[in-house]
């Protein structure tokens, strides 16, 4: 009987030769990673080892990367005082992979682990983040955990007590129309599972759609596995997997993919034809409400975002710049860029996005989480509505439970951000 | 006998636990202040102690589900606080777990704000309605956390312990 790709991941870092799904195994860890919340990580690192005798050490501070992002530059002296309470912790426990809020190696965790090379395939990732799902995309097994759960990583070096997930099978043919992609397979596929339909699972991704899409792509897919309530999502590492990081990541060392067997025994399959996929929309309050924008067009917005983890990327950006270059953002609609890095915005600067943006009427906001979760930069009144390219749409998520956010792509947000309502980026021209 | 103060239906999520705007408040000293922030009554009858410690939030399907922020769980550990629902989001779960906060699966659980509960390891009584519902029980390995008595104890035990002596 065959593995699926996370077990054969779980197995070789647990030190066996074989896992199955339901087995409760303690991996070691290959990357750590934690953003401002590293305050409460900090916290809970050092009562394990009060009233011990031992030191307080960190097992590998190679392997545990920190990133600030979710409230950068901080919003206010509370936060500034824990992101300068982890810098201290940084340099005393010599931990390398710290990015500060910087232009040029600051930016979104999970953009900046990959485009670093910090994430290989076959390794095991752990984040206290919810979306360390993205890093899937890389052909890692990553998944999101609390705090407590990750000082307790920073002490012995393995997770413990992680139960091998069964895995579902998704098999994705055919070519996107324009102006369709995967931010509208994804939502598609959660708004037919459901918010709880890959619990406790994690999402394997395979064929001929993905194996033609961009790592880009394959991230956002990842990163919005956890919304159908899954562990993790992961597409196994192939030749575009290489060619990312050799190109983009400038990894030298050896890359070795990990493939699930022939044989690997699946919970589930689901098979998805894009071919015909219609720009969708999920509508609040709930990630998997979701509808062809069809359904919403019209509904009247003011504001629209663009970036975050999920869609602050290149390739993001150059097809909302393509919408609005050369028009104007309706005049009662905010529109806010937040490129997911400092590379990228730098990227950006050069082939011109920034200036097409700002020309059109949009702000462009500092690489970070921005309004994703509410904390600052972008809430809401009351009353308003929001079309955004993140990743939730929970009551309360753009900082106002008052407030209704709709989650899209980029080509659906940057052609309604200059109808001012929810519009078919198909029609009008773009 | 302890009785429900709360019910939720399904895929309540971390953001109506314990709101985004807060997540700047880390310490679980901290962070009661902040449980339903945007439930304005049910947050100021737990700020003002007129929620009994031991009381019960009723709730469906996937409770916890969306961000992996400890502040959810460290919230109504703080007012001790004790939740039954039908299935538990993942991370939420197992923050759960390694915080200590009581909590129990019981799949079909009906009850009415005011609702006497009693539970016993098998099961959740409400004795008011006089139904009963079974709880699914944890993994092995999880429970060997509780018994612990949360992740930090755990950990602190295992380091005391020689490199390679099981598992």
């Amino acid at each position: 009987m065959g593995m699926t790709v996370v077990e054969k991941i779980l197995a070789r870092a647990s030190g066996r030769t074989v896992a199955r799904a339901g087995e409760v195994l303690e991996p070691h860890v290959d990357l750590a990673m934690s953003h401002e919340n590293a305050a409460l990580v900090v916290n809970q690192f050092l009562e394990i080892f009060q009233g011990t005798g031992r030191e307080a050490r960190i097992w590998d501070p190679s392997k545990v990367a920190i990133i600030f992002d979710h409230r950068v530059p901080a919003e206010s002296a509370k936060t500034a005082g824990n992101q300068k309470k982890v810098r201290a912790f940084v340099a005393q426990h010599a931990i390398r992979k710290f990015h500060d809020i910087r232009g040029d190696v600051g930016g979104i965790c999970h953009q900046i682990l990959p485009e670093s090379g910090y994430v290989r395939p076959g390794a095991v990732v752990v984040g206290t983040d919810s979306h360390t799902t993205s890093h899937g995309a890389l052909g890692a097994f990553a998944f999101g955990i609390g705090a407590t759960e990750m000082a307790s990583v920073w002490a012995l070096g393995v997770a413990v007590n992680v139960e091998v997930p069964g895995t579902i099978r998704v098999d994705v043919s055919g070519a996107f129309p324009r102006m369709v992609g995967p931010k509208d397979l994804i939502l598609h596929l959660i708004g037919t599972i459901g918010a709880q339909g890959a619990n406790y699972k994690v999402i394997e991704f395979h064929g001929d759609t993905i194996r033609g899409m961009s790592t880009s792509g394959r991230l956002v897919l990842c990163n919005m596995a956890v919304e159908a309530g899954a562990t993790s999502g992961i597409v196994p590492a192939d030749e575009e997997t290489i060619r990312y990081l050799r190109e983009e990541a400038v990894v030298r060392d050896a890359v070795v993919p990990v493939a699930p067997d022939p044989d690997a025994v699946y919970e589930r399959s689901i098979a998805i034809d894009v071919s015909s996929l219609e720009p969708q929309v999920a509508c609040p309050h709930t990630v998997d409400n979701v509808h062809p924008v069809g359904a919403v067009a019209g509904t009247e917005i003011q504001q629209v975002v663009i970036g975050s983890c999920t869609n602050g990327r290149l390739d993001d950006l150059e097809v909302a710049a393509g919408i609005v270059r050369g028009r104007t953002v309706a005049l009662a609609t905010r529109m806010l860029v937040f490129p997911a890095s400092g590379k990228i915005y730098r990227q950006a600067l050069e082939k011109g996005l920034i200036a097409d943006f700002m020309a059109a009427g949009a702000v462009v906001m500092n690489p970070g989480c921005g309004p994703c979760l509410g904390v600052h930069e972008g809430a809401l009144g009351d009353g308003e509505t929001a079309l955004a390219t993140t990743n939730r749409n929970f009551k309360g998520r753009m900082g106002n439970p008052n407030a209704r956010v709709f989650l899209c792509s980029p080509a659906v947000a940057a052609a309604s951000a200059l109808a001012g309502a929810i519009a078919d980026p198909r029609k009008g021209g773009h | 006998m302890p009785a429900v103060v709360l019910t939720l239906a399904d895929d309540i999520s971390t953001d109506v636990i314990y709101p985004g705007r807060y997540m700047a408040t880390v310490l679980p000293s901290e962070t009661p202040q902040w449980a339903f922030a945007d439930m304005t009554e049910f947050n100021a009858a737990l700020r003002s102690r007129l929620i009994p410690p031991g009381s019960i939030i009723a709730a469906g399907n996937n409770f916890g589900c969306g961000s992996s922020r400890e502040q959810a769980v460290s919230t109504l550990k703080g007012h001790e606080l004790t939740i039954i629902a039908w299935s538990f989001a993942r991370i939420f779960m197992q923050n759960a777990i390694n915080l200590g906060l009581r909590l129990a699966t019981a799949p079909g659980f009906t009850a009415a704000v005011g609702d006497e509960i009693r539970m016993t390891e098998r099961a959740v009584v409400n004795a008011t309605a006089g139904s009963s519902f079974e709880i699914v029980r944890l993994p092995a390995a999880r429970q060997a956390i509780i018994d612990a008595g949360g992740l930090i104890a755990y950990t602190r035990n295992r380091l005391a312990r020689p490199a390679g002596t099981g598992q």
